[in-house]
């Protein structure tokens, strides 16, 4: 799937050098135990900045809901419609929700529940890869 | 001239604050609603700030009483969610000679602006009190009413427009067009989803979770459309007076598979203006004062790309519990609920957190609910106003209903007695709500 390539700020741009290492990476605050996606610049539940440092995952997560997109906002998107979007909660953080387009999975025929690990895509633009997941087992 | 947003500390948002300070204290009066449009056609006089400009009037007449006695105005200046323009482009040709000009260009035309009307209602010649109650019409709404619980206003119009370019929302427009993405913006939208995408995606697992089907909502939407067509001042009214039906909605298209294109509202253009004030002033005012008794909202905890049912359900449950607290009510005390219906797949969150019609149930029981009679003429009257889906994208038929339910003028009346009832918008973890009534509080 042809995804817009996103552009790396200050704040995200960790994420997203691990991303084209092939490594996934989220803030953790120290002080609360948690981790937090997207990136803030402070810990979402204390406030603290400074408690907030990027971890390392396993990669591996469930998914917990899917929709099938028939009509997309996006332009690179709509030759590839209609295509499955899931929400992927991590096995470290099940609140921590990431997208995917589910590579591999036909249309429509989501495994609910079932478990991905995650895999790195990259972008046509600049060539960014972007976490994917793909079914496993 | 930048005017102030709404302080936090007037935003009921957390459990064990009691009755709200300002109960009874404040009323809705006048409503003013503008003409509707499907997209704007670029005339000065069609215009959103146009439309705002009637509505005002509108309200003002409503309530029977003179410009000069409107000391506040709140407004929300978004004025869509949809494409607009950079504030510094230019207005089209002959619009200077329409209307004076704001700070920026686009004021009246894709942004609403304080300043804006003021300059171009030369009769509105007391107004001291000004706030923006930004994003939605519900925080001015909020706004407003703690401006006048506090003192700071007397007389307070709220206000809000809507306007809706050429084009279709979003779709290969703006943003989505890029081959890059940037912003906040960019850790979900390169997935490509359509905005009732989320919304979705959490329909489906409170359907897992509660053993239901997309099909159960089809009573529902076709009683929002049915609710809307008696609604004169709606856009389906003016513009598109057909009925849909149960098969109409079964046989929809996708956007967002559970959603079709009937979960979605349309996006139009409108504006609405309220007369808020005191009880004691409005003896003076020509339609019967609707109480306010007290207001809630609820916002992302712990904001991610993607709510989870948990979160939703967890937030509503806040907001059901920081309104009944507020106004010294229950569940019971509703005879309606006009949350709001943008993605009709999100509202029974809002239902469920109010435990309205509940039969003992927290949870899970709404669609259920949606399959029995919840038309104006039965026990349970689920959206009387018909809300955006049955009228048009605005974000505020909802609230406006509520007022005209309980002065018993309504267009879509519900037949129990009205006395107390409830509306809020737009998500379920981001909400501004408020419990109305009929008669002042015991």
């Amino acid at each position: 799937m042809p995804k817009q390539s996103p552009i790396p700020n200050a704040l995200d741009k960790p994420f997203y050098d691990a991303c084209n290492e092939e490594r996934l990476v989220v803030q953790y605050c120290t002080n609360c135990h948690r981790y937090q996606f997207p990136p803030q610049s402070a810990c979402t539940r204390c406030g603290n900045n400074a408690s907030v440092e990027w971890r390392q995952l396993s990669g591996r997560g469930r998914i917990i809901s899917r929709v099938v997109v028939h009509d997309t906002p996006t332009s690179s998107l709509i030759p590839g419609q209609p295509f499955n979007v899931a929400a992927i909660a991590l096995d470290e953080e099940p609140d921590v929700i990431m997208l995917s387009h589910l590579p591999g999975t036909p249309v429509d025929q989501v495994p609910i529940g079932s478990a991905v690990e995650v895999i790195f895509e990259p972008t046509p633009a600049t060539g960014q890869k972007v976490p994917e997941w793909r079914v496993v087992g | 001239m930048p005017h102030p947003g709404v302080p936090r500390d007037w935003f009921r948002n957390r459990d064990g604050l009691g009755l709200w300070e300002g109960r009874g204290k404040v009323v809705a009066t006048g409503v003013g609603t503008s003409p509707t449009a499907r997209r704007w056609d670029e005339k000065p006089e069609t215009s959103m700030g146009a439309m705002t400009i009637i509505a005002i009037r509108k309200a003002i007449a409503d309530a029977g009483i003179s410009p000069d006695e409107i000391d506040g105005l709140v407004l929300t200046p978004d004025s869509t969610t949809g494409v607009s323009n950079d504030p510094n482009t230019p207005p089209p040709p002959g619009w200077e000679q329409h209307f004076k000009m704001a700070s920026f260009p686009q004021a009246g035309i894709t942004r609403g602006d304080i300043d804006w009307l003021v300059q171009n209602m030369p009769e509105l010649k007391n107004v001291k009190f000004m706030m923006n109650g930004a994003i939605c019409m519900s925080v001015s709404f909020v706004a407003a009413a703690e401006a006048v619980a506090r003192g700071l206003t007397k007389t307070c119009l709220v206000v809000r427009g809507w306007h809706n370019l050429a084009g279709r929302y979003y779709v290969g427009v703006g943003a989505s067009a890029l081959d890059t993405a940037s912003g906040r913006g960019k850790y979900a939208s390169i997935w490509g989803l359509p905005a009732c995408g989320t919304t979705a995606m959490v329909f489906e697992e409170y359907c897992r979770k509660y053993g239901k089907n997309h099909d159960q909502m089809a009573n529902f939407v076709v009683t929002q459309r049915r609710n809307g067509l008696m609604n004169p001042d709606g856009y389906y009214s003016q513009h598109r007076p057909e009925m849909i039906t149960v098969e109409d909605y079964l046989t929809a298209r996708w956007i967002a598979k559970p959603a079709n294109i009937y979960d979605n509202d349309l996006p139009i253009m409108a504006a609405l203006a309220v007369v808020f004030t005191t009880p004691e002033r409005a003896r003076d005012h020509k339609q019967k004062p609707v109480y306010i008794l007290s207001h809630g909202q609820t916002r992302p905890e712990f904001p991610g790309i993607a709510p989870t049912l948990e979160q939703w359900e967890q937030s509503t449950d806040r907001m059901g519990r920081i309104l009944y607290e507020g106004a010294g009510v229950g569940p019971d005390d509703l005879a309606f609920e006009n949350m709001y219906d943008g993605f009709t797949l999100f509202h029974q969150f809002h239902l469920e957190g109010l435990r309205f019609a509940a039969r003992g149930e927290k949870r899970g029981y709404a669609l259920d609910l949606y399959e029995t009679d919840i038309g104006i003429e039965g026990p349970n009257p689920v959206s009387p106003s018909g809300g955006n889906n049955g009228n048009g994208r605005t974000r505020w038929w909802n609230h406006r209903d509520s007022i005209l339910q309980l002065q018993g003028r309504s267009p879509s009346q519900i037949k129990k007695k009205a006395e107390i009832g409830v509306s809020g918008a737009p998500m379920p973890d981001a909400c501004d709500a408020l419990i109305w009534s009929a008669t002042p509080p015991v």
